[in-house]
């Protein structure tokens, strides 16, 4: 089955973000495609590569880039979600005006439209979120 | 685009207490411009979004309430609101907007784009979707 996932709360503050994940992992572990994972809302946050958690605790940003590294994942990030909080690639950075970008690897950066895609070109869109 | 699904954009929050609200219109927007066959549904506190003449200037927020007036435009013509959740907080239909959209086959006719429907029919609607966006 070909799956979209969307991620509605950032990381730590919820278990959104580490249920999409595990439940990700698991779809591809059965051989299920994940079309795309899509973050929305403070779910963007997971797309930073400044984040510095405890050593003793899951890196939850890091988890997704190493999963989308080893399965090819296309992770987006709302475009206009990421604006408001302060996400941003070199070319979003540059175009806004800031004097850095904090994207981690793996994810781009993108605009509502892939959401929509993905609920089209899937067979599910499951939305992790509160 | 080959096929066309139903999307349904569920909205169960108020609309300032937390960002869902406003950022779900905004996909319901971008959404719109596919050609689906889309429907909104108000429940639980979602049901607050609709409410008119909202005032948000003492509390220094946007006042995003009139989008849901443009509704309509975007070809955006069945908007759900669930009846119990309307009168546990109070509310009755003439508390919201008059959502209304013009029907192109018969003259643009304006229809009233709210339909006031018990939980038991929602969930109906619901089953019967084939994308379901919770907000």
């Amino acid at each position: 089955m070909k799956f979209t996932i969307q991620v509605n709360e950032g990381p730590y503050q919820h278990q959104s973000s580490d249920t999409a994940y595990q439940f990700t992992k698991a779809a591809l572990a059965q051989g299920h495609e994940i079309f795309r994972v899509f973050f929305y809302h403070d779910g963007v946050n997971n797309g930073t590569r400044l984040a510095t958690p405890p050593q003793d605790d899951r890196n939850i940003m890091k988890q997704w880039s190493e999963l989308a590294a080893e399965h090819n994942l296309d992770l987006v990030v709302c475009v206009a979600a990421a604006q408001r909080r302060g996400i941003a690639d070199p070319d979003e950075a540059r175009r806004n005006g800031k004097d850095a970008d904090n994207i981690a690897p793996g994810f781009r950066i993108s605009g509502l439209g892939q959401l929509i895609e993905g609920g089209v070109q899937s067979d599910r869109l499951v939305v992790f979120g509160d | 685009m080959a096929d066309i699904k139903k999307f349904m954009y569920v909205n169960r929050k108020a609309p300032y207490g937390t960002i869902y609200a406003w950022e779900s219109l905004e996909v319901v927007l971008i959404g719109a411009a596919f050609d689906q066959d889309v429907s909104l549904a108000f429940i639980d506190d979602g049901v607050f979004q609709l409410v008119k003449d909202q005032d948000t200037a003492a509390a220094g927020f946007k006042n995003f309430s009139p989008t849901y007036a443009a509704l309509g435009d975007y070809d955006i013509t069945k908007v759900y609101v669930e009846k119990e959740s309307l009168e546990a907080r109070g509310l009755s239909l003439e508390d919201l907007q008059h959502l209304v959209w013009e029907d192109e086959d018969e003259d643009y006719a304006e229809k009233d784009s709210i339909r006031l429907v018990s939980r038991a029919e929602l969930a109906k609607v619901m089953a019967d979707q084939d994308v379901l966006f919770n907000f």
